[in-house]
């Protein structure tokens, strides 16, 4: 089969978009994993409640399109942090299997009170109609929201890189990654680093759910469970914990489901998530500390 | 000279076990002859619930393999009996696109569940040998991909699934004599394996792996042992899901199946396989009497509620979160 050249960078920008909204997601696996070694299944899910928040407060014509996600991203942001102080903290230091079912029971929580709440059917969404819009660069035309998706997300991250390298809070999350007692006995509050983290998780995650809202046209109450696993897959590939490894990674990982439904038949196009855990499996098998991510130490 | 107390105590429980079970045995009788087949259709599905969540507490509870793969082999076994046992004379109209040997295969229920249990341990060796070095997070995303992997074939390989439509009008092999003597051979292999050299090797891996490997514990042997037992079992239990409720499609056996049997499991309590059987009955009994009841909207004290789909999932897994933070071993772990 051969496409023209074309295709190939039309494909190129898709893998871009797609990348960065893994990206996004996976920055809050990492980030909370670092310092709990939890992860948190119902991060996913963060995302369809950000399209949600969006979708009905312009729906009702409550807000107009920017105050809606600001109040999106607050809403959401809110949502971590609740299931942080309910769910999560009760079982800090207890077994990963017991923090692991109950991050799956706070997902599939979520899920169904929005299936309770909304409707199971999906619904269409929309972005302002300037995102929209497709460049024409001579005989190649893309739509525009890729590249937005891939700006948002390169100033995001780098402003995370910032703030984690210089301010204080940071430094005190990059020292609780490093060696959770140690930081303990700096001074370091536990509990605000575990705020912070969950508060850019979400807030990452939902200007990603409201981006992947666009790029797809509709949303749904599961929307969010199967790119969460994806980012999470993603984190894995780029190395957990690392800021850098989940950027890489997601971007690897939108890469490579693009190339895979660009170069097979369409038919085997369904088939695309195969790949996606065929990826974290054979990651896990070579190099299980991920691309970036340090050999985790088990203490005899 | 007297017996030791202990012995005797011990034949003593023997003895109150052979009781339970002939008591079982009679209340299941009298059951089937004069309940509705309303109300048999749940006693079945208790026992397939049994059925899942004790193999599943082999791996997840005693095994520490803390596996989301469950639903994912039970759907290998439930299409594989499916395609077995259907009806030759209806299978041209239903799977045209389908392989000719496969057209003229009808083969009796029990030789089908074998093939779909046998199939479910090979692609839980392949699985197993991948992933079972891992630990905790990992492996659970890793068996949970394996799940999402086997919706995605059973949503896509139209030919021998009909895709997300599902397969209908499954012969209605399902009833409580098998489930009822498959469940009690689960039991008592799971039970069996326990009080075995193996169990313990498991026991000892699921406390401290390193501890158990400097012993000379092959610790991926065993694990792969109780993972593909589990597989076998979870096969069985989906042929026996899929031939019971007579459809199937890929929605029955999604990431929240995986996560209803481990609800029932931790419920239960994990680490007990009486544990698991008080989840498997609970879990089942009160969704299915109640919680379903009210989701399609029922009248109330004269007030109509409204349809709340979800809703029992919802106060589930709220159920779950409270029982993990206020009785983490479950309502019968030690």
């Amino acid at each position: 089969m051969s496409y023209s050249s074309e295709y190939w960078i039309q494909q190129f920008f898709n893998g871009l978009g797609l990348g960065s909204i893994y990206a996004l997601t996976a920055v809050g696996y990492t980030l909370v994993y670092g310092i709990l070694r939890l992860i948190n299944f119902a991060h996913g899910d963060l995302l369809m409640i950000s399209a949600y928040t969006v979708a009905s407060l312009i729906g009702f014509h409550l807000l107009p399109y920017p105050l809606a996600v600001a109040a999106a991203l607050v809403f959401v942001a809110l949502i971590g942090l609740t299931i942080e102080r309910l769910a999560y903290r009760p079982l800090r230091g207890k077994p990963e299997e017991t923090t692991l079912v109950t991050s799956l029971a706070v997902s599939i929580l979520i899920q169904n009170l929005a299936l309770m709440i909304l409707s199971p059917q999906p619904r269409a969404f929309s972005l302002p109609s300037f995102f929209s819009a497709t460049i024409r660069m001579g005989s190649v035309s893309f739509p525009l929201i890729n590249i937005i998706i891939l700006l948002i997300t390169a100033i995001l991250l780098w402003m995370l890189t910032l703030m984690i390298k210089k301010t204080k809070i940071g430094i005190a999350m990059r020292a609780s990654a490093e060696n959770l007692q140690a930081a303990l006995l700096m001074g370091v509050n536990l509990n605000s680093i575990v705020r912070t983290a969950f508060v850019i998780g979400s807030v990452l995650a939902a200007v990603a759910g409201i981006l992947m809202a666009g790029r797809y046209g509709r949303i749904d109450p599961f929307m969010g469970f199967v790119p969460g696993l994806k980012a999470f897959v993603a984190a894995v590939i780029g190395g957990i914990g690392s800021i850098h490894g989940a950027a890489v990674g997601g971007l690897i990982l939108g890469f490579g489901e693009i190339l895979f439904v660009a170069m097979l038949p369409p038919d085997l196009s369904a088939f695309k998530d195969i790949f996606v855990f065929l990826a974290l499996i054979l990651m896990l098998l070579v190099k299980p500390s991920g691309l970036f991510g340090r050999p985790a130490d088990r203490r005899v | 000279m007297e017996p030791a107390p202990a012995i005797r105590k011990w034949t003593d429980r023997a003895s109150a076990k052979w009781l339970l079970l002939a008591a079982v045995i009679v209340l299941l009788a009298i059951a089937n002859f004069t309940l509705s087949t309303y109300y048999l259709r749940i006693i079945n599905l208790v026992g397939v619930n049994i059925i899942l969540v004790v193999s599943l507490s082999l791996t997840n509870g005693f095994a520490g393999i803390f596996s989301l793969g469950h639903a994912g082999f039970m759907a290998v076994g439930a299409y594989t009996t499916a395609l077995l046992t259907y009806p030759v004379q209806r299978k041209p109209l239903l799977f045209p696109n389908m392989p000719e040997w496969l057209q003229f295969v009808e083969l009796p229920f029990v030789a089908a569940l074998l093939i779909g249990g046998l199939l479910a341990v090979l692609c839980s060796l392949l699985i197993g040998i991948c992933v079972l070095k891992l630990h905790g997070h990992y492996l659970a995303v890793s068996t949970l991909g394996f799940t999402v992997i086997v919706n995605i074939l059973a949503a896509n390989l139209t030919d021998f699934t009909r895709g997300s439509s599902g397969i209908s009008g499954l012969p209605p092999f399902t009833d409580m004599w098998w489930v009822y003597a498959i469940a009690a051979i689960t039991i008592y292999v799971v039970w069996r394996l326990l009080h075995s050299a193996y169990g313990r090797a498991m026991l000892a891996i699921r406390e401290d792996d390193l501890a158990a490997e400097a012993m000379g514990v092959g610790i991926v042997k065993h694990k792969l042992l109780s993972f593909c037992t589990g597989a076998f079992f979870a096969a069985i239990g989906g042929s026996l899901y899929g031939h019971l409720i007579m459809s199937i499609n890929p929605n029955m056996f999604s990431y929240s199946m995986a996560f209803g049997l481990v609800l029932m499991l931790v419920i239960g309590g994990s680490g007990s396989i009486a544990g698991a059987i008080l989840g498997a009955v609970l879990l089942t009994l009160i969704p299915e009497l109640l919680l379903n009841k009210l989701e399609r909207g029922i009248e109330l004290f004269g007030v109509r509620l409204p349809q709340m789909y979800g809703l029992s999932q919802v106060l589930m897994s709220l159920a779950l979160i409270f029982i993990i933070i206020l009785r983490p071993k479950g309502l019968l772990g030690k």
